[in-house]
């Protein structure tokens, strides 16, 4: 899968009408719902499919590449860190590529979401752990982003 | 002034910094670390402690920085997140505030695995980036993360790392300017031994503007012997030291590698100070005090002005 992860234009394209398509339906989106049961498991075989997804419940990755910064070992969300190998692998896992050298080369094919790379992402809120992302992102989660964060 | 620090006033009034890494011992004895500070203290501004190192157990960074105030030396806390959450580090802020510690940097920290004990709990609740812009809130907005107010702000000077040597290297001064973004004052890179590769990677910085809203130190220590130098390339995360370095060692014998090291490291703080945009040296040696301060001395950063601690207590009283 990583083909589609290797075209992020496309799978800009993707993010944009899945959200023109899903923003309609908010109203009716509630979370701990059947709904939030059946969209954990779409995003669960969607995502985990084509971006390895881990389910944080904080999608972010049309601002990181489409490249899933929870498969950084460190689970850095404004990464990379330091330690990358020379030869461009991992430092945790050296049997896999530093997942950030994708994410700054793709989010520089992105025309539209490719600068979201340079924003500071906020820390996570780890109560969101397997729920549904896509419900947090329509109806938006409070303290999502500390008071005064981006100041 | 965002800190009262005096790593931050020597950088302010535009003097070339030195900063020196302590290496917390494997002991509870306070002497260990008084030892080792002993030497430091009189050749540069401000002491490092390093935070479990390539995730190896020594004495806390705090713990450190604890006795280093004590005794009126300027630390640098080092924060590592490998090892703990948000609650624990936003109350070590505020502990090593409260202990005279007026210098922080902020690191993500190598993985467990790097170190001897690779069983534990890789914590990573923050990266660093959040962890400096964390403590920005603190600091400037005199709020926790929670949106709860603080009675009393750390005043801290907030530092960062930067390892321009490793990929990917095109987006590295990008990376850079997002840590920036974030609240760092000054930055600490990782070793430099690529001269060529720094160059390029400070005139991205300067041409992203970057040198005028950071102070940053490069990175420098020596090569023992080319067999240390092998070793370092091969088991420190994101030490990156090019074969020229290791072939110039090779190159003369065994028992004159030590000296050697030392004089490639004084060539690479020469070649540093001419380069547009650094603004002073971070030296490191792993458990080789003694010989920072020789680099120090015979590459011509002395004399640091001493300032003692009483002088800065009653200067920090004057309005």
């Amino acid at each position: 899968m990583s083909f589609l992860q290797n075209h992020p234009a496309l799978l800009e394209t993707a993010y944009d009408a899945t959200t023109r398509l899903l923003r309609p339906w908010r109203r009716w989106l509630r979370r701990g719902g059947a709904t939030e049961k059946l969209l954990i498991v779409a995003e669960q075989v969607g995502k985990g499919a084509v971006f390895d997804c881990r389910m944080c419940g904080e999608c972010v990755l049309h601002g990181t590449g489409m490249t899933c910064p929870m498969t950084c070992p460190k689970n850095m969300r404004n990464g990379p860190c330091g330690g990358v190998r020379p030869d461009g692998r991992c430092e945790v896992l050296p049997d896999q590529p530093c997942i950030w050298i994708e994410a700054w080369q793709r989010a520089a094919r992105m025309p539209k979401y490719g600068g979201g790379i340079r924003l500071i992402q906020p820390p996570l809120d780890r109560r969101q752990q397997d729920r549904s992302a896509w419900i947090n992102d329509l109806l938006g989660l409070p303290d999502s982003v500390p008071q005064g964060w981006d100041e | 002034m965002k800190s009262g620090s005096r790593l931050e006033r020597v950088l302010h009034s535009g003097r070339f910094a030195v900063t020196a890494e302590l290496n917390p011992p494997d002991s509870a004895d306070a002497q260990a670390v008084y030892d080792r500070a002993l030497v430091l203290a009189s050749v540069c501004d401000a002491i490092n402690a390093t935070d479990a190192s390539g995730a190896n157990v020594h004495m806390s960074s705090v713990g450190v920085c604890a006795l280093l105030t004590r005794a009126g030396y300027e630390a640098v806390l080092q924060v590592s997140c490998r090892d703990r959450n948000r609650i624990a580090i936003q109350g070590d802020l505020l502990g090593a505030a409260a202990m005279g510690v007026r210098n922080v940097l902020f690191l993500t920290g190598d993985g467990v695995q790097a170190g001897d004990q690779p069983q534990a709990k890789p914590v990573f609740d923050l990266d660093s980036i959040a962890a400096l812009r964390m403590a920005r809130l603190m600091r400037d907005k005199g709020r926790f993360l929670s949106g709860r107010s603080l009675e009393v702000p750390p005043r801290i000077f907030m530092g960062a790392a930067a390892n321009p040597f490793v990929p990917p290297v095109e987006f590295r001064a990008q990376h850079l300017a997002k840590k920036v973004e974030a609240g760092a004052d000054f930055i600490q890179t990782q070793y430099v031994f690529d001269l060529a590769r720094m160059r390029q990677f400070m005139r991205e910085v300067c041409d992203l503007g970057l040198d005028r809203r950071v102070h940053i130190l490069a990175g420098v220590g020596p090569l023992r012997s080319a067999k240390t130098a092998e070793w370092m390339r091969s088991h420190v995360p994101g030490v990156v030291v090019p074969d020229d370095s290791v072939l110039r060692l090779r190159s003369v014998p065994a028992d004159r590698q030590r000296e050697e090291g030392k004089r490639l490291c004084i060539e690479i703080i020469r070649e540093l100070r001419e380069m547009p945009g650094i603004h002073g040296v971070h030296v490191m040696a792993y458990r080789q005090e003694e010989l920072v301060a020789e680099i120090i001395e015979e590459a011509g950063l002395l004399p640091r002005r001493a300032e003692p601690e009483a002088a800065r207590r009653v200067e920090e009283k004057v309005p």
